[in-house]
């Protein structure tokens, strides 16, 4: 008896928790309803798609899955981030309709995606770009340049206290503390980590010796699941440094560090300038196919260079029934509305001439 | 109990007859098969196992079992499970060296020391703490318990620093003592309820006949409560050991993720077989995903292992009891 009048008593409880979260969820979308008028130029399609990929992007496929199915109640479509590895095997797999990935497809991919394709052919469309923050904790600092040879030299462990004549030769003025640097690099295997990499390789090609992967390889430095791991344990920890995705640094409301670009300025990470090194990417694929090159030695003086850029990885033809659904929102995505939507979620849209020609291959996407 | 005049056997009737599919026979082979159902899975996991790994262990190019780095997704794969066993086993181990101790305590708190209402209480918080997820358990010790651990490895290594598991030099934070922590308190519940069941149901007689002899009654908890319940305890214990040593999301979430062999406890690092699954199956290429069923190929028979020297154990001892 006691236990059901307890039970009872949850239950209502629960009852009550379940109605506030409606309402919590009933809310957001009021910001998003003059999104949906705006982008009342959505061809609709009908049917269910189910899209599987990197976590990176999934803040950005959540905004658009939102945006799309206010606009076309008639269109369903789920996003699993559960990786970039999973999302590429799901959709050679047929499980996956197309896929996120952090990373265009790799040659030994590109054959069984093409034959998941049958009558088309498997293509990278960069859609969500967005800038990696380097994050910090230090007491008493709270501006922070780092050059990109210093970055590598702190992630190699070749440095070790904050108060480096390195560091200290980056921040001229600045007053260093002698704690010693806590590195927070990702545990588990990620596509930011596989563009940061990237990065240190391309831009500090004599301090960064460890290649370009998503697992993380260089020695010391303390592991972090996810990139809300990260962010946690650099607000955790005094003299950490960290890198994460931006909407990752200002929920945290940690400290971004500047970067130094080929250029010789220190740039601070806003939106407009990580879109200055987006727009000087340059496209590598061919055909159809739009696999970028970020230049992250950009001599353009305004630009963040430290970006990662992510694909949908999609069929151009092949699609069977499925396809009317996946133009649809694939043209929206790389829309200017649809590219619109990312810089108030910490991302950076695509350089017009690059999203023109995504939009070009998205409206060709055929059954 | 109500006297009930339909069941009650009626003088000189036969016994029940034995029928060939009756109620008897079909629960007789439902239980069979419930049994062989066990061993099905047993052998279909380990034939999963083996037959995606092998690709894996072929184009690996270092010896699996004595190489420390984990990098299968590269050119050329290299990754071996040394330093990812080795992490595995110490922090299952630190786990009950923490948690023993205490669960026993528990146990014993609840069977022999506790007034009854206060021990069905209690016995069910340490139930409802087994039934929590281990996120759950992963974020805390993430996002609370790592500020406390920290402060306890400074405390460490600045007084027994001279100790090899507590040297470094800091900043302390995720390490193997976190992770170990964390566990022990997810294996806490296991030991503490079967420990207390074993407890309670050592015979009166041995107890009465204890303290009859002029026994106090920690004396009657040695020399009869614990000895009737020793392969009791030594299976709740190796029970525990088996969910510290496939714990994954709750590790892989407070441990530092090194590839290194060390004792040191406080330094940040540390990683296990089924973390490092956790944190690699997403962005995992083909190799990389049969190398990580490789590794938990390697799990599966530590934990057979494991579970075999338990039932050895509890054998011996029920012969010599």
């Amino acid at each position: 008896m006691k236990l059901q009048r307890l039970g009872m008593i949850a239950g209502v409880g629960l009852t009550a928790t379940l109605a506030l979260t409606a309402c919590g969820s009933d809310n957001t979308p009021t910001p998003g309803a003059s999104n949906s008028t705006a982008a009342t130029k959505i061809e609709c399609a009908t049917g269910s798609l189910a899209v599987a990929g990197s976590s990176a992007q999934k803040n950005a496929m959540a905004e658009w899955i939102k945006n799309y199915t206010t606009a076309c109640p008639g269109g369903r479509i789920e996003y699993n981030g559960n990786g970039s590895g999973a999302g590429i095997q799901g959709f050679t797999a047929k499980t996956a309709d197309f896929a996120g990935s952090d990373s265009a497809l790799k040659d030994t991919e590109q054959g069984p995606a093409d034959a998941r394709c049958a009558t088309g052919k498997a293509v990278n469309l960069p859609m969500v770009t967005g800038p990696i923050a380097i994050v910090f904790k230090v007491e008493g600092v709270d501006n922070l340049s780092l050059k990109p040879a210093t970055i590598a030299g702190i992630y190699s462990g070749k440095i070790s206290k904050w108060n480096d004549p390195l560091i200290a030769a980056d921040n001229a003025g600045v007053k260093l503390p002698e704690t010693a640097i806590q590195s927070v690099h990702r545990s588990d295997s990620s596509g930011t980590t596989d563009n940061f990499t990237d990065y240190l390789t391309s831009a500090a090609k004599d301090a960064w010796t460890f290649g370009k992967a998503k697992e993380w390889k260089a020695p010391g430095g303390v592991g972090s699941k996810g990139s809300d791991g990260v962010a946690a344990d650099v607000a955790k920890t005094s003299g950490s440094i960290g890198y994460v995705e931006l909407s990752y640094a200002e929920s945290a409301g940690l400290k971004i560090a500047k970067v130094y670009n080929a250029s010789g300025a220190a740039v601070a990470l806003t939106p407009e300038a990580a879109a200055a090194t987006v727009a000087s990417a340059k496209v590598t694929g061919t055909g159809d196919d739009l696999k970028l090159k970020i230049d992250y030695n950009t001599t353009e003086a305004k630009a963040y260079p430290l970006v990662l850029v992510t694909y949908e990885i999609v069929c151009t033809a092949g699609n069977t029934d499925k396809a009317p659904l996946i133009k649809s929102f694939l043209t929206y995505t790389s829309s200017k509305d649809g590219q619109a939507v990312l810089t108030k979620l910490g991302y950076a849209p695509l350089d017009e001439t690059v999203r023109a020609k995504v939009a070009a291959v998205a409206a060709k996407i055929a059954a | 109990m109500l006297p009930s005049t339909t069941t009650e056997p009626v003088a000189g009737e036969l016994l029940p007859r034995r029928r060939r599919f009756g109620a008897e026979t079909i629960f007789r082979w439902l239980t069979t098969g419930a049994g062989v159902t066990v061993l099905v899975i047993i052998v279909a996991i380990a034939t999963f196992l083996i037959v995606k790994a092998i690709p894996a262990l072929n184009a690996n190019k270092e010896n699996f079992l004595t190489y420390e780095g984990w990098f299968p997704n590269d050119a050329s794969p290299k990754f071996g499970i040394a330093s990812l066993a080795f992490g595995t086993v110490l922090s299952a181990t630190i786990a009950l060296l923490l948690a023993v101790p205490v669960a026993l305590g528990i146990a014993l708190f609840l069977s022999h020391y506790a007034p009854r209402r206060v021990a069905t209480a209690l016995g069910f918080v340490i139930d409802l703490l087994a039934a929590v997820p281990s996120i759950v358990f992963g974020l805390w010790g993430r996002e609370y318990l790592v500020g406390p651990v920290a402060e306890l490895s400074t405390w460490l290594n600045q007084n027994l620093g001279w100790l090899p598991i507590f040297g470094g030099d800091g900043p302390f934070g995720k390490s193997v003592l976190l992770g170990s922590v964390v566990l022990a308190i997810m294996v806490l519940p296991i030991i503490t309820s079967l420990s207390r069941e074993v407890f309670m149901q050592t015979p009166t007689a041995n107890e009465e006949a204890a303290i009859a002899l002029g026994a106090t009654k920690w004396e009657m908890i040695r020399t009869s409560v614990l000895p009737y319940g020793r392969p009791g305890i030594i299976a709740a214990v190796l029970l525990g050991l088996g969910r510290a040593l496939g714990e994954t999301i709750a590790l892989a979430m407070t441990l530092g993720a090194g590839f290194l062999i060390s004792f040191n406890l406080i330094e940040v690092g540390g990683n296990s077989i089924a973390a490092n699954i956790a944190n690699g199956f997403g962005e995992a290429g083909e190799i990389g995903r049969g190398a990580l069923i490789a590794s938990g190929l390697v799990l599966f028979t530590i934990t057979l292992i494991v579970n075999m020297t338990a039932r050895i154990i509890v054998y011996r001892r029920r012969e010599f009891r």
